[in-house]
């Protein structure tokens, strides 16, 4: 039987995918653009008893996924510009008391309400350091409305096996866009659960290292009782202050990432192999890239691309390798120069990195890439 | 024989962090009895809490416990409840905590009528930080932040309540601990939105700061000022100056939130 | 046909514009089986204001999802003319509302002008089809999609009872721009 096609929006996709991967409760605050995915989830989570709410604020929001990913529903929460900066404080809680979650960021430009129908691509570094205090971060960055479908679906397995927040950001341009989708079979992509605990409710405790780096999350409401809070904790979840417990946990939780970065990392290389010049870009300004790429390439420059999936853990691996092989990286951005700091970093000074942004409400085009290209021949 | 707390107490998690002659710990001791007298099985009962010595009080029962953020309980609740309304929910943390950072997640689970019981302990003050003057802090009293007299107006919680939707709202003191937990369990009965303000005390950073010599002067204070509510109409307006209405405050049936959700799901899924 | 082919709709908003791109995005991705994008970009009105709705379509997956060079633009607006009338491929066409467009974009484009409200309004019957008079407009003198296709995509998008009213706004429209080419 042919599968499933549609032509559908970002967005919508974004909705899709998170049905897809199991997802139960939605909690949000009406914010351009990313408000479409509330209204696809307000339509399909009562058809499978799943619960959507629409909360008095964004910080609200974020609390209410909190809360009901700890009864062991799949949550996610979506949200923009400044819709973001408010979460920071409950993305830390969820970052601290190890909650899986999903928060999708449609970008829009600025700071403040900025360009609220503009496309921007300036919060990914606050993906990362966004809330205060020393934290890992995943972040994943899809280019189309296909790969927002199953980046989406891979977002809640990551959340559920690093049992943790995991951000999915695309530009309004991806969000807004319309482009055939094909469904994938239930059973086709991967969907993980969270572990359960394998100790009894007697000895349980929801912090336990020796349980592994990532120690199995009970559910409120079936038989466990614990304590969750945003302290820092001992392995039975209770504040304490000593250095030594308060040290192990915070790297703990940072290395459960850092550790696996590898496993976490997907990247796209397109023309790579032999690339003299490397552009570095993701969203959709990897889109205006590939174009630029193949123009290049029809012109006899040997042009390549790099486009990272997961945007956080950073790929710097992959980044040192092509800096070392390429003469020079252009990275493209919609912000004045962001990630590019991270390039600059894995490159070591082994090649050129340049950046090519832009910030005006306007997608970067494939021309502009394509200049900065031939400018750093 | 004396009543067992210590079946409803986490096991080497007192003593707890609160100052003697503090109130949080007699509001404790009545939410232990109410939980007791509605025979809630602790497995299935989520206490929430957001920042602040009341908010702490979460972390020494044993049940399903969540200690949040500043200000957030009622919004972290909302979640837990709408995720699993099989699940009792109460929340309870502080005056500053609940009306002010928190303010809008009060009125709005307010609103929405959601099946929980917040049991706001009102001590007029942010003791945990040193006492900064609250939302609840009287005008003209003596906080941290406020060395030459409170300038702001006052919140009346249980008014506040009742005006954002609350199906149940009460008051009672911590002078009063009977009808703590009568009131607590009353509002855990409810099936919608309770709110039990208990008015407490905190000698060490509101009593001493406004003339009250002790805490036994603080309880005094609060028992004599205490009108039951159905005492009240006999009352002139000149007797009831400087008096709060204790008691039942306000009640009535109105659909629950979870409930309305249900018909939303048996809308989609017809 | 070129293997990557643009369409700007351009119009006031509430207009349909949108829709019409998607019915066309639809027409040539899911029924015909080609790549397609639709991309929109609109004010902070519902209503009124200038917006547009841009198709690309090729035969090979589309990178760049905007338009780069339009192949062929719609403008129902004065205003949408003005501001949205551009980047047309030279010997690239241009449909303007012949009563709504009075002052006409300057190119090295061909300009055709339909009076496509009022073939809404008055010969098919009801000024609401006027997206669907100019979907059909577009398919005619362009080919981009064939006719079946783009009926077929419309047919899918409108609710029964206005099926009737839509194919023969689609049809007349269609002709009309056929027409308008001889």
């Amino acid at each position: 039987m042919a599968k499933k096609v549609a032509l559908l929006q970002g967005n919508q996709a974004c909705a899709a995918g998170a049905m897809y991967a199991g997802c139960t409760f939605f909690a949000g605050y009406p914010i351009t653009p990313s408000t479409e995915v509330a209204e696809e989830l307000s339509i399909s989570l009562p058809t499978i008893g799943g619960k959507f709410i629409q909360m008095e604020d964004e910080i609200a929001a974020m609390a209410a996924v909190i809360g009901a990913s700890l009864t062991g529903a799949k949550s996610i929460t979506a949200t923009s510009g400044p819709g973001v900066s408010l979460k920071q404080e409950l993305i830390g809680y969820a970052c601290i008391a190890e909650v899986p979650c999903v928060i999708i960021n449609v970008m829009r430009g600025g700071p403040s309400t900025g360009m609220p129908t503009g496309p921007g691509q300036s919060d990914v570094m606050q993906a990362m350091w966004g809330t205060h205090g020393d934290h890992a971060a995943i972040a994943l960055v899809p280019s189309s409305v296909q790969e927002i479908f199953t980046e989406t679906v891979r977002a809640f397995n990551l959340a559920e096996k690093y049992r943790m927040p995991v951000q999915v950001l695309f530009d309004e341009i991806v969000g807004h866009m319309r482009e055939r989708i094909v469904f994938p079979e239930p059973g086709e992509l991967e969907i993980i659960n969270r572990a359960a605990p394998t100790d009894p409710p007697e000895t349980y405790k929801p912090y336990d290292a020796t349980k592994g780096q990532v120690p199995p999350l009970a559910s409120f409401g079936s038989g466990y009782k614990f304590h969750v809070t945003g302290l820092n904790k001992a392995a039975d979840g209770f504040p304490t202050t000593k250095a030594e417990y308060v040290d192990a946990e915070e790297r703990r939780q940072v290395n459960k990432v850092n550790d696996h970065a590898a496993a976490i990392e997907s990247n796209e290389e397109y023309l790579t192999e032999d690339a003299e010049v490397l552009v570095w870009a993701y969203g959709s300004t990897a889109r205006s890239a590939r174009y630029a790429v193949n123009e290049l390439r029809k012109e006899g420059i040997k042009a390549g691309l790099f486009r990272p999936i997961t945007l956080w853990p950073f790929p710097a691996k992959r980044t040192a390798e092509l800096a070392k092989q390429c003469k020079a990286i252009v990275v493209s951005e919609m912000n004045l120069g962001q990630m590019i700091h991270e390039v600059e970093r894995a490159a070591k000074g082994n090649c050129t990195v340049v950046g090519e942004f832009r910030v005006d409400g306007e997608p970067i085009n494939p021309g502009q890439i394509a200049a900065k290209v031939k400018e750093v021949m | 024989m004396a009543y067992d707390y210590d079946k409803s107490i986490r096991p080497g998690k007192l003593p707890h962090i609160w100052c003697p002659g503090c109130g949080h710990g007699i509001v404790m001791k009545g939410l232990i009895r109410a939980m007791d007298t509605c025979g809630l099985d602790r497995k299935n009962t989520a206490i929430v809490s957001g920042i602040g010595c009341a908010s702490r009080l979460p972390g020494y029962l044993d049940a399903c416990t969540l200690h949040t953020a500043h200000g957030r309980a009622a919004a972290f609740a909302t979640g837990v409840k709408m995720a699993k309304p099989e699940m009792t929910v109460i929340c309870c943390g502080g005056d500053g905590d609940g009306t002010a950072i928190g303010g809008n997640h009060f009125i709005h689970a307010c609103r929405r009528n959601i099946d929980m019981t917040y049991v706001i302990m009102n001590n007029f003050i942010y003791g945990m930080t040193g006492g900064q003057f609250s939302p609840c802090t009287p005008t003209g009293a003596k906080a941290s932040t406020t060395p030459y007299g409170n300038p702001d107006p006052v919140f009346d919680i249980s008014k506040l309540a009742i005006g954002a939707g609350a199906t149940f709202v009460a008051r009672t003191t911590a002078a009063h601990p009977r009808e703590i937990d009568k009131l607590i369990t009353m509002g855990i009965k409810h099936k919608g939105m309770a709110i039990i303000e208990v008015l407490d005390d905190c000698p060490t950073t509101y009593g001493r700061r406004n003339k009250f010599r002790s805490v036994v002067d603080m309880m005094k204070h609060l028992k004599a000022n205490a009108v039951p509510a159905v005492a009240a109409s006999k009352l002139t307006a000149e007797q009831l100056q400087g008096k709060f209405l204790t008691g039942i405050l306000f009640q009535e049936e109105r659909p629950e939130y979870c409930a309305q959700y249900a018909e939303v799901i048996k809308k989609a899924q017809a | 046909m070129s293997q990557r082919y643009e369409i700007r709709f351009s119009g006031a908003g509430g207009q349909g514009l949108i829709t019409a791109g998607i019915i066309l995005a639809e027409a040539a991705s899911i029924i015909e089986g080609k790549s397609a994008v639709q991309s929109q970009s609109y004010g902070p009105e519902a209503r009124g204001g200038a917006s547009k709705s841009e198709v690309i379509i090729s035969d090979a997956p589309i990178d760049y999802p905007k338009a780069t060079i339009v192949d062929a633009c719609l403008a129902m607006t004065q205003e949408a003319a003005d501001k949205y009338a551009n980047g047309i491929k030279e010997g690239g066409l241009l449909l303007l509302d012949a009563d709504y467009v009075q002052k006409t974009p300057v190119g090295n484009f061909k300009v055709y002008r339909l009076p496509i409200m009022r073939i809404a309004k008055v010969d098919v019957g009801r000024e609401i089809v006027a997206n669907v008079v100019a979907l059909g407009a577009v398919v005619g003198m362009t080919g981009v999609v064939s006719r079946e296709a783009a009926e077929e995509a419309v047919l899918r998008k409108v609710p029964e009872a206005f099926k009737e009213l839509n194919k023969k706004a689609f049809n007349l429209g269609f002709e009309k721009g056929k027409e308008l080419l001889n």
